[in-house]
């Protein structure tokens, strides 16, 4: 917003009522100021200004994990695992279920009349360019993932659909090569597709509606005012509060140990370098590093340019393989696995009657329970920086255009690796590790030295999008949804998460840590329920757009 | 010798701001200047202000009634941002150009070692432009 200077004689009477947003929005009326709960103090020139509960008990908790997963992790990993593995066995059901009405709520919803509103209030205008905000919800919403399961995972299910069995997609498509590539393609493009995406959308949605429309702190527990009212201040928001703390805290600083390790054998694969503690704990210090420097610039001049650099690279890496790959099975398959997804959806989909149940159980469920942990902090970041979009802007950039992107995506590296193999006979890609899959893929293609170097360079800034976005989030939270609480308080948070990085790295424990924080994504399944439920609510009560 | 004076005003921390204000309505009496109180606020809800356009009533009253302490003719200017506290020294800068201010007078704190990477906000405002800048630091 930018006024100009107003001179108005000072006799004028100043209104003393909240107005609305820009333009008309529809105000929560509640007595509630945010921070009133926070503690403010200034120790030795360093100033803080915390919620004190949800930040000393999820401190407190975080610690606790670390110490009594690094203690007794041989005790400790299989209760993870068994926590794991009852909530994707039993209730995988209740995942696929849940994220087919989230896919179903924003697809109504762009289509529905009240996909005019605007997020902000109807004069509000945005923020960020389209390219700013799209490189930062990509960024912050998949690429990592993309860059490990772009080769692996469509390889992977070509594999088990044309050997058949019970881990293959759809009981799969056994001894027809071209038959399970498209089954194989399909199923990728089904856990990279509409439902993560919608997953992000619908906490997104939520947060920015009931912060920039009605007025509330940009922290979890303001989506659940339709249905507990004022309590959500007391005790109930603060368990909401600390639940994405965790989730968010642990999903990063687990991701960022195992992206270490990943980036580490990268190195080692190009140029030799050792594959040892020290590289890995350097790795992760200089990602820490930067993206502090990140979050001091901030959203705009840090966030935001090396979202743009990481998509411009991702960009460049992702044409010259179609480029120099086999382009005109690129180009028709691009066509061809959008079909087959559409084609396969509703049974992908199907909660029900699974008989393919290793693989809704073992990859669906799986892939349903790590984005909805990681949802309240790809969401809130989202939410932050998309205010002044409509509704229906909101819904095609963060869902169907991402959508897009990951069948280009998938099609060009796993379509290319798939043809490495089938046609080519070149065996390599498949038989790789799933940390050097993606480079064995390009060093079948020219200047593989270039590539696999803009590759590992990729890996690490996707970790530092990661990593300053995620440091943001936490801050807010545990600010009591302050976006502006003193500078240090975000530094410390990047701080924290690059130590419990290390400290798992070095005591082990970071796939059982990392097992515990997909296993948020249950109780968050049933928060974002609650979110599509506020979503509408919210929704309906804004003033009719014009 | 000083027609506009700007002063960038946290409402949040306004008994920070006491001294500063006291010697801001010396000086504008002393040079019959005008004062525009400038403040940056999130775009997301705050302890101050749940909108932006909230936040402008406030400085709008806040600066009613400091005119009724010294007199002096004032305006106010409101910039919101994603991320007020990464953004609000180059916010400050812009403003002084837009203001046409040609003294700011701001409060910050004593020099500390933190500064090395996260500087004041005074010092990185003076820095950045070229117009007098006026620091009044206040003991903490």
């Amino acid at each position: 917003m930018d006024k100009k200077p107003q001179n108005r004689p000072p006799e004028e009477p100043v209104s003393e009522g909240i107005p609305a947003p820009e333009g008309p929005a529809n105000l929560i009326d509640t007595d509630y100021v945010i921070g009133q709960d926070n503690i403010t103090t200034s120790t030795m020139g360093v100033n803080l200004d915390l919620h004190g509960k949800v930040f000393t008990i999820s401190s407190i908790v975080v610690l606790l994990f670390v110490v009594l997963t690094l203690a007794l992790q041989d005790t400790i990993a299989p209760v993870y695992d068994a926590i794991f593995s009852f909530l994707t066995g039993n209730l995988a059901w209740f995942f696929i279920f849940a994220a087919n009405i989230f896919v179903i709520l924003c697809l109504g919803l762009i289509i529905s009349p009240l996909g005019k509103i605007r997020i902000g209030g109807a004069d509000a205008k945005p923020d960020f360019t389209y390219v700013g905000w799209f490189s930062m919800l990509f960024a912050a919403g998949m690429g990592i993932g993309l860059m490990f399961f772009g080769v692996n995972e469509p390889l992977t299910h070509f594999g088990t659909s044309f050997d058949g069995g019970s881990w293959a997609p759809l009981a799969g498509a056994e001894g027809d090569a071209a038959g399970a590539a498209a089954l194989g393609m399909a199923a990728t493009i089904f856990h990279w597709g509409l439902h993560p995406w919608a997953i992000y959308a619908v906490v997104a949605l939520s947060l920015a509606l009931f912060s920039f429309n009605k007025g509330l702190p940009l922290s979890m527990r303001s989506v659940f005012y339709p249905i507990l009212g004022e309590r959500v201040w007391g005790w109930p928001g603060h368990l909401i509060d600390i639940l994405a703390v965790f989730a968010t805290l642990f999903g990063l600083a687990t991701s960022l140990g195992l992206g270490a390790t990943q980036a580490a054998a990268g190195l080692s694969y190009l140029f030799g370098a050792p594959e040892s503690d020290i590289t890995m704990i350097l790795l992760i210090i200089g990602i820490t590093i930067i993206a502090i420097g990140s979050i001091l610039a901030g959203v705009d001049k840090g966030v935001q340019l090396l979202s743009k650099i990481n998509i411009a690279m991702a960009a460049l890496l992702l044409f010259f393989v179609i480029a120099v790959g086999p382009t005109l099975l690129i180009a028709t398959g691009f066509f061809e696995n959008l079909l087959n997804y559409v084609v396969h959806l509703p049974a992908l989909s199907n909660p029900f009657g699974r008989e393919d149940a290793n693989f809704s159980q073992g990859w669906t469920a799986f892939y349903w329970a790590w984005w909805i942990s990681w949802s309240p902090y790809v969401g809130m970041f989202i939410a932050r920086v998309s205010r002044g979009r409509t509704v229906r802007e909101f819904l095609i950039s963060v869902l169907l255009v991402p959508s897009i992107v990951s069948v280009l995506w998938m099609t060009t590296f796993g379509g290319t690796a798939i043809d490495q193999y089938v046609n080519q006979g070149i065996e390599a890609v498949r038989d790789a590790g799933v940390d050097l899959q993606l480079f064995i893929m390009l060093e079948q293609l020219p200047l593989s030295q270039i590539t696999s170097f803009i590759a590992i360079l990729l890996v690490i800034i996707f970790f530092v999008t990661s990593s300053d976005s995620g440091s943001l989030v936490i801050d807010s939270i545990t600010a009591g949804g302050k976006v502006d609480a003193p500078k240090p308080q975000r530094v410390f948070w990047a701080i924290i998460e690059g130590a419990i990085a290390i400290a798992l790295l070095l005591g082990g424990g970071l796939t059982a840590l990392q097992t515990m924080a997909v296993s948020t994504g249950f109780p968050f399944t049933i928060i974002l329920l609650v979110a599509c439920y506020a979503i509408i609510k919210g929704l309906m009560s804004e003033p009719k757009a014009v | 010798m000083f027609k506009n004076i700007m002063v960038p005003v946290d409402l949040a921390h306004l008994e920070l701001l006491e001294p500063a204000l006291s010697v801001v309505a010396d000086l504008a009496k002393r040079y019959d200047a005008h004062i525009i109180y400038v403040g940056v606020t999130a775009n997301t809800p705050t302890s101050v202000a749940r909108t932006p356009q909230e936040y402008e009533q406030k400085l709008e009253a806040f600066a009613h009634e400091r005119h009724k302490v010294h007199g002096q003719p004032v305006s106010i200017r409101v910039y919101s941002s994603t991320d007020p506290v990464a953004n609000v020294d180059k916010q400050l800068v812009d403003a002084v150009e837009e203001t046409g201010a040609d003294l700011v007078v701001m409060a910050t704190h004593l020099p500390r070692h933190l500064d090395i990477i996260m500087p004041s906000h005074g010092s990185k405002v003076a820095t950045h432009t070229d117009v007098s800048v006026f620091l009044i630091r206040v003991a903490q």
